[in-house]
């Protein structure tokens, strides 16, 4: 392609119209004017949309026909459209280095459209800059690497499994790294989804089975990613797993230790309602299938070691680090709910008849803890009436400001199972508003409101608390509807709490994955890159980028593996050579540049700053530290820069 | 008396944000005095949300103790205690008087601080 380098500028402009959303502000036709003046610029021309085919054909023609070496195209914003351009520019036969995008939607018509005339001017001054850069501009090879062609899956819950089963269908190897003894996440806690009544266990436990036979997945459980280095295309990870202490192949499941194991904990799978002892399986379909020892609580005893049959038992196990080469990473880890103890007013932790939707949801499984009963717990009689309280933590700025989404729902199918089991019983649910957006979700929503002895109230409780001598709770709230205050008698009430992101910060970190204000890891744009991070190769699937349900994980999780997966078929990854460089006599090795890259992409050997051109992402850090100016970017220099300020400084 | 940009001069006073309401009624479940009241808590906010002047000749806005529960639990942190504050105020600024302070004929038995609360509520 075409360099241009050392050549006289001939520079064609291209300022799009954007509809009326630049041209409604910007007075384009003077614009084109203007900038048909500025030193070196051969071509200009508007047009209303410079996106569309004859837009951008526009430009190929000028290239060819004007004999441009150089491009400048004003414009939407290069996150839009900046690729689009470039595609054209080669197109045209030049190379992409030689065209500079100028952002005269955001950065002008949008932000001054309240001053058309200085508008204008800005748009003039900026685009002047672009063409003053132009000049400068080199023309680069992009950079390779060859791909390693494996994946990493952390998380190993509906969403990190459909990820790593989709991948590895594809024929891609699979690390999945789980944090608890058994994948399975918060879907086996469930009892049935919505908005079909499945059961959730007979759902995932075919899902679980194929991770524990795929021969493409490697499980590791009770395992955390401790350290990522390396870049797209090329991570080098490495896993903590914490011992089992039980032979995942030895173990029968005869539950002989079990029973030996003189400690009792609560159990976390039903959220405490019931106790697990110190060696326990998780639950029945556990995978692996293999029981395991709470190295927390765990006495050392002895017993359970003797009381195996098989010898599978090994107090002694240490930790082990396990590293892993992979190409892409999927980060799949999930959420845990709301702290229900934040919300004392509900009466939580203070009345045992007071449950979380979690804790009712193993109240209802027929292997739970009331083993399918929904009683009281205080006494164990039959709880005839329920009071769920919905946003329980969502939507209140004191607590998560946010809509958690799928309480609504699981509300709604919560009150209706229970209605199933206790046919003679009431259930009272407040609300704010019920969000049922969701195929079969406003249908479903519908049937909970029409079956008889379920009451929707719209409205809040104030507070849950027990009258001396009575039995049962006092929930009082409000009826806004009909603008009463309301008081009820229940034997149990229902938090309908809401979600939290379970991604811990120093994995985010470590990552270098950005997460939001609430730390729900952030996506690069919430349309049309919902699973892709800021950083190459690293996507998202699942809760862990935001309140969603089972459905929305999965599609999101096979969303995760498609992308993952077009990087992974490939032989090298290539990417824009727009780095930093040293000049090497004036680096005197100090390091600063180093200690501030924050993609640890300079190294100093024999006493001079060296690049890693495919660590580097060009941010220009280093070149703002380095004391001496021996780091520039390239096709950023400081002359380029010093030139696009003259230019908007000089223009008229 | 003029009604003419109640809400305005409302908001000014309070400080607050009426339209961040979604009327959950958090307000009204949590109101000790809510009984009392011919409308409650966040009919107010929804009255002052319409411009509905028709929510100065309410009993309610008279009626809150300014104890600000409502206030501390609301999730969308419109305060409605400080925006009933304010709707007293604009009466009060106006020169309405709910009541005759000095005629309340149990002055005498009062509590020292309930006195002190009602002349700062009643008086502007």
């Amino acid at each position: 392609m075409a360099g241009g380098e050392g050549e006289k500028p001939r520079i064609g402009v291209f300022v799009c119209h954007c509809g009326t959303n630049i041209a409604g502000v910007v007075d384009v036709k003077k614009v084109v004017e203007e900038v048909s003046k500025l030193p070196g610029v051969v071509h200009a021309e508007d047009y209303v949309y410079m996106c569309s085919q004859i837009g951008q054909q526009k430009i190929i023609d000028a290239i060819r026909e004007k004999k441009l070496n150089g491009v400048v195209v004003a414009a939407c914003t290069p996150s839009l459209h900046g690729e689009t351009f470039a595609k054209a520019v080669e197109h045209g036969g030049l190379s992409r280095h030689r065209y500079e995008f100028v952002s005269i939607r955001e950065y002008v018509s949008w932000v001054h459209w309240h001053d058309r005339k200085k508008a204008t001017e800005k748009a003039i001054r900026e685009i002047a800059a672009a063409v003053a850069k132009l000049a400068d501009n080199k023309v680069y090879e992009p950079i390779r690497r060859a791909v390693k062609k494996k994946a990493l899956v952390i998380g190993g819950g509906i969403a990190g499994m459909t990820a790593a089963v989709d991948l590895a269908n594809a024929g891609i190897p699979v690390v999945l790294v789980e944090k608890s003894p058994t994948i399975g996440g918060r879907m086996i806690q469930l009892s049935m989804t919505f908005p079909t009544l499945d059961c959730a266990q007979c759902t995932i436990t075919p899902k679980m089975a194929e991770v524990a036979n795929h021969p493409n997945i490697k499980l590791y459980t009770l395992s955390e990613v401790i350290d990522v280095e390396g870049h797209v295309g090329n991570y080098k990870v490495k896993i903590l797993q914490h011992p089992r202490m039980v032979d995942i192949d030895e173990c029968r499941l005869c539950g002989f230790c079990e029973r030996a194991c003189p400690v009792e904990v609560p159990n976390e799978f039903n959220r405490g309602l019931g106790k697990r002892k110190a060696i326990y399986l998780p639950f029945a379909q556990a995978v692996p299938s293999a029981y395991v020892i709470d190295a927390e609580h765990c006495t050392r005893c002895g017993l359970c070691v003797r009381a195996c049959p098989v010898d599978a038992i090994n107090l002694d196990e240490k930790e082990r680090i396990i590293e892993e080469e992979v190409g892409s990473i999927i980060v799949a880890t999930g959420f845990d709910i709301y702290p229900p103890e934040n919300l004392p007013e509900y009466g939580y932790g203070i009345y045992k008849d007071v449950v979380d939707a979690l804790q009712f949801e193993q109240m209802i499984v027929p292997s739970g803890p009331t083993r399918g009963r929904i009683v009281r717990l205080s006494d164990g009689k039959p709880a005839k009436t329920v009071v769920f309280i919905q946003c329980a933590g969502s939507r209140d700025v004191n607590h998560l400001p946010y809509c958690s989404k799928i309480c609504c729902m699981y509300t709604a199918k919560q009150a209706m199972l229970y209605k199933m089991k206790v046919p003679d019983g009431k259930a009272y649910i407040f609300y704010i508003d019920v969000r049922a957006a969701g195929k079969g979700y406003e249908e479903f929503y519908k049937k909970a409101q029409m079956t008889p002895g379920i009451h929707y109230v719209r409205g809040r409780v104030s507070r849950v608390y027990r009258e001396p001598g009575d039995d049962r709770l006092t929930v009082e709230g409000v009826d806004t509807l009909s603008g009463k205050l309301v008081k009820i008698k229940a034997d149990l009430v229902v938090l309908a709490v809401g979600i939290v992101p379970r991604l811990d910060p120093e994995l985010a970190s470590k990552l270098k994955i950005a997460v939001d204000e609430y730390g729900f890891a952030q996506e690069v744009h919430p349309k049309l890159k919902p699973v892709e991070t800021e950083v190459g190769g690293v996507f998202v699937a699942g809760a862990v980028q935001g309140p969603k349900d089972i459905s929305e994980s999965v599609a999101q999780a096979s969303a995760a593996a498609a992308k993952a997966m077009q990087l992974l078929v490939k032989d090298y990854v290539e990417k824009e050579p727009l780095i930093a460089e040293v000049d090497e006599e004036r680096c005197d090795g100090c390091g600063i540049c180093a200690s501030t890259c924050p993609y640890e992409a300079i190294k100093i050997e024999n006493g001079k700053a060296h690049v890693t051109p495919i660590l580097c992402e060009g941010c220009g850090m280093c070149v703002s530290a380095c004391p001496v100016g021996a780091m520039e970017l390239r096709n950023l220099t400081d002359k380029q820069i010093t030139n696009m300020v003259k230019a908007i400084a000089r223009w008229p | 008396m003029d009604m003419d940009g109640f809400v305005e001069e409302v908001v000014r006073i309070s400080g607050r944000n009426p339209y961040l309401c979604y009327q959950c009624g958090m307000c009204s479940a949590v109101c000790p005095v809510a009984q009392y009241m011919d409308i409650l808590p966040h009919q107010i906010i929804r009255l002052v949300q319409m411009g509905d002047p028709a929510v100065l000749e309410s009993d309610a806005i008279w009626v809150c103790i300014s104890c600000m529960a409502c206030v501390d639990r609301c999730p969308r942190d419109v305060g409605p205690g400080i925006i009933i504050d304010a709707l007293r105020q604009f009466k009060l600024r106006r020169g309405a008087e709910k009541y005759d302070y000095f005629q309340v004929p149990e002055l005498g038995e009062a509590p020292s601080l309930a006195l002190v609360a009602a002349s700062r509520k009643l008086t502007g």
